[in-house]
């Protein structure tokens, strides 16, 4: 058929059939092996990570044999007052850190949207503390917030401490991380939450670890913000001022709500960031004073290679995924939604 | 040859590097010892090219102390390429971690450092991962050179596995000279738990911490507790209670729960800053008073030259028992190079190797026949303790507990240390025991 076609110089029909044939195929075929990477490599291990966490593997001899009763492990780990501790730390920090770190980011956008000379170098100034490495970070800021040498000794040579004791007060020098005050207990609020043995307050060592990384991400969050302000035409702005919007009108309810789509990006980032956080804080902190500044990273790092107790390591870890889930799911959703 | 080779080839130690390393050595004449005694040693034929010996020993003392096994290897067997797999990190938290790793990835070294008792067990034993040596301590003689409590706490059922090389005493308690003598404190030769008490409320009043605690390393804090569980219970209860055999819900761990609580009352304020060569510095320094600390602490002292300033005393109480923390080596099942891992555990071994080990690593020889007149000061003092009073095991360094024990007492520790709830961590002491598998 083929032949007779090229004879009569006829369009090559098989031709184009096999083209068309290799090309319903083509899409499956190039995205098989990132697929079948994919499905092994993360849903395959989190299903063995579920795994491990139902069994009785808790040596450095492994055993997948499933454990009677099933959920013991997952009992365990909510029982214990250091997981407890962590669940509130994580939740403390992340609240804390997505606040102050939208708030700054928004702030350095709407400052460098305005015209002003070297701009670009403010621009690249606030953007840099997010190249580098937690570590860094943790390490750099962990001497800062040393109580013998750093911020405090600032403070003394600024003469802050005898002002202080001019009024009679004693010198102000906060231990920083090194302090296991935790603020208020939700126990005595919520008579349901009786039987947890951690303090449910704001562990105060948690707030130079927010401190730290707010530094380091709110450039981030600056830089999402100033690609969402470039977005917003002109015409928009104009016609504000036209109406006669003052700038502060023009920015509370014209521009804030056209960035909405921008703010949900960086909250939905920032907190899977914030949730699975493990090397600042193990650099700047170690679990801190009477687990003060520990996090389920930390645990999960410590009971799993330590301890050699795979099955409590899996189980937070599987609490981790759950909770950075709670997040990441209804965004997708959403995503999957508008398209 | 790739970069990554060449680099790979630089950093191994070859035969060359450790004849200059030793000649060097021998200008003192502890060592001078070694290099004209030749080794004794007969070394088993048909060695390999290579030997991959893994340990955390990565500073000062440490590697010069591990450079001198390395000597007493390569005195026998002069041709082998020695590779130092060294990994850094306190109490081998990190070297630990990567270890378990290349072993269960079934790439083991040919031989790694272990503590002895439970950790060895747990981590190595069980998994199958380190091979019985009782013909190696049979042929060597060693069942007669090595103290037996030591011997029982690197066998299980009868069967041997570690070649120990030196050990540390856990329970000793460091003090500032001066610190004391201004406040009219006087120690003996040991310290009881009352008269401590009555030093530390004197020392409170002059507004002086009694007890410099470095507890940002996590082991600092259950160091100090163990150190008090001993000096509570005594070296007989103590040991029972790690048997299992004395509850941890008895009155005697109340007590000693309750003396742990009174002792951190005095603690220094910036304790939760430090590691414990912080606290360390701290009693140098004269900020805090006393420091319980292992005795690598000493090495610490020496390393700054302030020797005639620290004194040193068992931690209250426990004058009875030597806290034991054992450092040794293994055979690996499937060693790569056999015949080389055995020559090497006959090496660290022998009473030569150990004799030059122990004063640069800081500790004491693990053998009983060694030469006590080569060890002076500290050390003449603790090899002496070893040999009189009992020897019992330590959970901040592994050998009285499973890994998984170990990290559950840490965890209720470290909370303890800021809340002093004694119920509280009593309860979670008896549910750690009770969860050990």
């Amino acid at each position: 058929m083929a032949v007779s076609s090229l004879e009569t110089g006829a369009p090559v029909e098989p031709k184009r059939s096999r083209f068309r044939l290799s090309e319903k195929w083509l899409a499956p075929l190039l995205l098989a092996p990132s697929l079948i990477a994919l499905f092994v490599f993360v849903y395959g291990f989190i299903g063995f990570t579920f795994w491990v966490s139902l069994s009785n593997w808790r040596s450095a001899t492994r055993d997948l044999s499933l454990r009677d009763p099933i959920w013991t492990v997952y009992e365990r780990l909510f029982q214990m007052p250091r997981f407890q501790a962590d669940l509130r730390n994580i939740v403390v920090y992340t609240i804390l850190f997505l606040l102050v770190t939208v708030v700054i980011g928004l702030g350095l956008a709407i400052v460098l949207d305005q015209q002003f000379a070297g701009k670009p170098f403010f621009r690249f100034v606030f953007l840099f503390p997010y190249a580098l490495s937690f570590i860094v970070t943790g390490v750099a800021w962990r001497w800062i917030f040393n109580p013998e040498i750093g911020l405090n000794l600032l403070f003394e040579q600024l003469g802050l401490n005898r002002v202080l004791g001019w009024f009679g007060m004693g010198p102000f020098k906060p231990g920083w991380l090194t302090n296991p005050t935790v603020v208020g207990d939700m126990r005595t609020w919520f008579p349901g939450m009786d039987g947890l043995f951690a303090q449910m307050g704001i562990p105060l060592a948690m707030i130079p670890v927010t401190i730290a990384a707010v530094w380091q991400l709110s450039g981030f969050a600056m830089a999402m913000y100033l690609a969402g302000l470039g977005t917003i035409p002109m015409e928009v702005r104009e016609a504000a001022q036209l109406d006669g919007a003052s700038t502060m009108q023009m920015y509370r309810q014209v521009i804030l709500p056209l960035l909405k789509p921008v703010t949900v990006s960086v909250l939905i980032i920032l907190t899977h960031v914030s949730l699975k956080i493990f090397d600042l804080i193990y650099a700047m902190s170690g679990s801190g004073p009477g687990f003060a500044t520990d996090v389920p990273g930390i645990f999960v790092f410590e009971q799993t290679f330590r301890a050699t107790r795979y099955d409590l390591g899996a189980a937070a870890s599987i609490v981790m995924l759950v909770l950075v889930a709670f997040v990441i799911v209804p965004y997708l959703a959403r995503s999957v939604k508008e398209l | 040859m790739t970069d990554l080779q060449r680099l790979i080839q630089r950093n191994r130690l070859s035969r060359r590097g450790f004849t200059a390393g030793a000649a060097a050595l021998a200008a003192s004449p502890l060592l001078a010892r070694f290099a004209s005694a030749q080794t004794p040693i007969t070394f088993e034929e048909g060695a390999e090219e290579e030997l991959e010996i893994f340990s955390w020993w990565t500073t000062g003392g440490e590697s010069a102390g591990l450079d001198q096994l390395f000597a007493a290897f390569s005195a026998g067997s002069p041709d082998v390429t020695i590779i130092n797999a060294a990994v850094a990190g306190g109490a081998g938290s990190n070297a630990q971690i990567a270890l378990q790793n290349r072993l269960s990835g079934g790439q083991p070294p040919d031989s790694w450092q272990s503590h002895h008792g439970k950790e060895l067990f747990s981590l190595y034993v069980d998994p199958g991962y380190a091979e019985p040596i009782n013909a190696l301590w049979e042929e060597q003689g060693w069942l007669d050179a090595f103290p037996q409590g030591l011997i029982d706490q690197v066998t299980l059922d009868g069967n041997i596995y570690l070649v120990p090389v030196g050990i540390h005493r856990g329970n000793v308690m460091f003090y500032n000279k001066h610190v004391l003598a201004d406040n009219g404190i006087e120690i003996g030769d040991s310290l009881s738990v009352d008269d401590f008490f009555a030093a530390a409320d004197t020392l409170k009043a002059a507004g002086v911490a009694a007890v410099g605690l470095g507890d940002k390393d996590t082991f600092a804090a259950p160091q100090f507790f163990e150190n008090t569980l001993l000096g509570a219970l005594g070296p007989e209860s103590y040991l029972a209670l790690w048997a299992g055999e004395l509850g941890w819900d008895s009155a005697e761990v109340t007590a000693a729960i309750e003396t742990f609580a009174r002792a951190l009352d005095y603690l220094n304020e910036d304790h939760a800053a430090l590691t414990w060569d912080g606290a360390m510095d701290a009693v140098i320094e004269g900020r805090a008073a006393f420091t319980s600390m292992g005795d690598w602490a000493w090495g610490h002292v020496v390393s700054k030259g302030v020797e005639d300033q620290i004194g040193y005393v068992t931690h209250p109480g426990s004058e009875g028992g030597f806290v034991t923390v054992v450092d040794g080596f293994t055979l690996p099942m499937n060693a790569p190079h056999p015949v080389n891992a055995r020559n090497w555990l006959r090496a660290v071994g022998s009473k030569e190797a150990q004799e030059v080990f122990g004063p640069y690593k800081g500790c004491i020889p693990a053998r009983t026949d060694i030469d006590a007149s080569l060890f002076e000061g500290y050390f003449s003092w603790s090899i002496d303790a070893l040999a009189s009073v009992a020897s019992v095991t330590s959970l901040a360094h592994g050998s009285s507990a499973s890994p998984q024990l170990r990290q559950a007492i840490f965890d209720a520790t470290i909370p303890f240390v800021v809340d002093r709830n004694v119920e509280a961590y009593q309860q979670a002491l008896v549910m750690a025991a009770e969860d050990d598998v």
